[in-house]
């Protein structure tokens, strides 16, 4: 059996998707910025697709911003709500310590341009809790930037009421939406929301490709200048095959957004209570306030990398951690915010559906994750030293 | 790919896994923060390693590291296992990932951890700048 489980690092594209961007690479291919009817027909089609994508999010669709992805929107957003800062005298952003590299790299960035940022804890259920953002904020608080979905553990942040601290205290909020949008409903007025970072090739979209919300009378900031695309506020040709794609993947996602949860909570339950029955082995993150396709556990004694390629060699494709940082020796950074020691953080698994998960699939995958566990124990120092009481157990 | 073949065959099936009861020497290297801690058990006679096991906690190249330097070291003299190098590791294993050599490093000093372990217990005196104090890698923090 072989069983794709790594679809929080990206999905396969839908087949609705793929259809309706192909006429877009030889057909309609005209630029959109042209007069010529071509380029009219290109220019219908990107408006459509913005339309859609608003519909879905219940915005406007001149609030949206088309992208390269996900890192763009983050980066965007966070260096737009700092210059409307600085201008203001105000230097002090609120982000969590759970944030993607994109927002936490550029976070550092601006720390280097003397700004200051405050990281919020998670606890051990790895959630913001909103009376730590509402101690944390300053008059001189210039943005507050917290994700609506955690890419490792799943964990779903208290986005409504962290954005109404925000709006009552007249301080922008960002949120880095990218694991949640087509995954869990979003209605954007109602969670006072005034920046949101999404990227296509999470729902199932093309890869490449992202947008950025920002709410009418927030100023935006180029991160790249040249013509006037984008309402002046992003230069660059627009990529339309992937925007096409990527309205069209949302707008399918997003109409069976309940359904596909219906289906997969229990599945992510079976395959949480099976992991749960190896020794010594604990979930990483809220077991209700995630993500339904989330599952991420820790096993003691072992080492995470090693766990990854035995279980791709039983065709159970799974992620460690985030697989942005897979060039990286240290643990996640998202496992040690939520209280898991260095040893334990190693030892980290990612398994993550999409809405053609079987109960049999969760069942091979429970019981090749038993074998090379207790193969990679037995091969374990570590284990060796737990077992015979030179060491105690984290995970009880 | 991540992995050279002889990579993936000395991780899919490592060679020497397991502990030697009563061994002559035992050496353990490595860190929890790194994710690697390798422990490697020595029999020796007459000055020649007759038997060796491994157990590693980390990554695929630390698995395949241990294999590889037991493979390297069975059935030599103990001069000889001293000369191993990391580099000798990495070529016998067809290359490893630039950020991954720290683990032929970690295989190389467990084998001459074990070998000091061998020593210090039964009294011999050998050059002390054989075996360098530190007993972990140094390219993690």
């Amino acid at each position: 059996m072989k069983v794709y489980a790594d679809n929080a690092a990206t999905t396969k594209m839908s087949k609705t998707a793929i259809k309706a961007m192909l006429p877009y690479f030889d057909g309609c291919y005209a630029n959109s910025s042209s007069l010529h009817t071509p380029g009219q027909l290109a220019k219908d089609a990107l408006a459509s697709a913005r339309a859609d994508i608003a519909a879905t999010l219940n915005c406007k669709p001149n609030e949206i911003y088309f992208t390269s992805g996900g890192s763009e929107s983050d980066n965007q957003a966070i260096i737009s709500a700092a210059a409307v800062g600085e201008r203001k005298g105000k230097k002090h952003i609120i982000s969590s310590a759970i944030e993607h590299h994109a927002v936490l790299h550029t976070l550092d960035k601006l720390k280097k341009r003397g700004f200051e940022i405050t990281l919020l804890p998670v606890h051990e259920n790895g959630i913001v809790r909103p009376e730590d953002l509402k101690a944390a904020l300053r008059d001189d608080t210039a943005l507050v930037t917290i994700m609506f979905a955690n890419n490792e553990i799943g964990t779903i942040q208290p986005i409504a009421e962290l954005g109404k601290i925000c709006r009552s205290h007249g301080v922008l909020f960002h949120t880095d939406a990218v694991q949640a949008v087509g995954h869990v409903n979003i209605d954007i007025p109602s969670l006072n929301i005034d920046m949101l970072s999404l990227s296509a090739h999470k729902f199932h979209g093309p890869k490449g490709v992202g947008a950025l919300y920002v709410r009418t009378g927030v100023a935006l900031t180029n991160l790249i200048d040249g013509g006037a695309q984008e309402r002046g506020k992003r230069a660059g040709t627009e990529n339309i095959p992937a925007i096409v794609g990527m309205a069209a993947a949302l707008k399918e996602c997003a109409a069976k957004i309940d359904a596909t949860a219906k289906k997969l909570v229990p599945l992510r339950e079976r395959l949480i209570d099976g992991l749960l029955g190896i020794p010594h082995t604990a979930l990483n993150g809220d077991r209700t306030e995630r993500l339904p396709n989330n599952v991420n556990v820790c096993f003691e004694g072992i080492e995470g990398e090693s766990l990854l390629l035995m279980l791709d060699g039983c065709g159970v494709y799974a992620s460690s951690g985030s697989a942005c940082t897979s060039g990286s020796l240290d643990p996640s950074h998202v496992l040690l915010a939520i209280g898991r020691p260095h040893d334990v953080a190693h030892g980290s698994l990612r398994l993550t559906f999409a809405e053609d998960a079987t109960a049999e699939q969760i069942d091979y995958i429970i019981e090749q994750t038993e074998k090379v566990v207790a193969y990679l124990r037995n091969m374990s120092p570590v284990w060796k030293d737990l077992t015979e009481g030179k060491k105690n157990y984290v995970i009880q | 790919m991540l992995y050279s073949e002889k990579v993936m065959d000395h991780f899919m099936h490592p060679r020497n896994v397991g502990v030697i009861e009563n061994a002559d020497g035992v050496g353990e290297v490595g860190n929890v923060k790194c994710g690697d801690i390798m422990k490697i058990y020595l029999k020796i006679e007459n000055d020649v390693i007759t038997d060796v096991k491994f157990n590693t906690f980390g990554c695929g190249s630390a698995i395949a590291s241990s294999s590889m330097a037991t493979e390297m070291i069975k059935g030599k003299p103990i001069a000889e296992a001293l000369t191993l190098t990391n580099k000798a590791v990495v070529e016998a294993l067809e290359g490893l990932p630039a950020h991954k050599l720290h683990c032929s490093v970690l295989a190389e000093e467990a084998v001459k951890a074990a070998v000091k372990d061998y020593y210090d217990r039964n009294g011999i005196d050998y050059d002390k700048s054989l075996f360098p104090d530190a007993p972990c890698c140094t390219h993690c923090g």
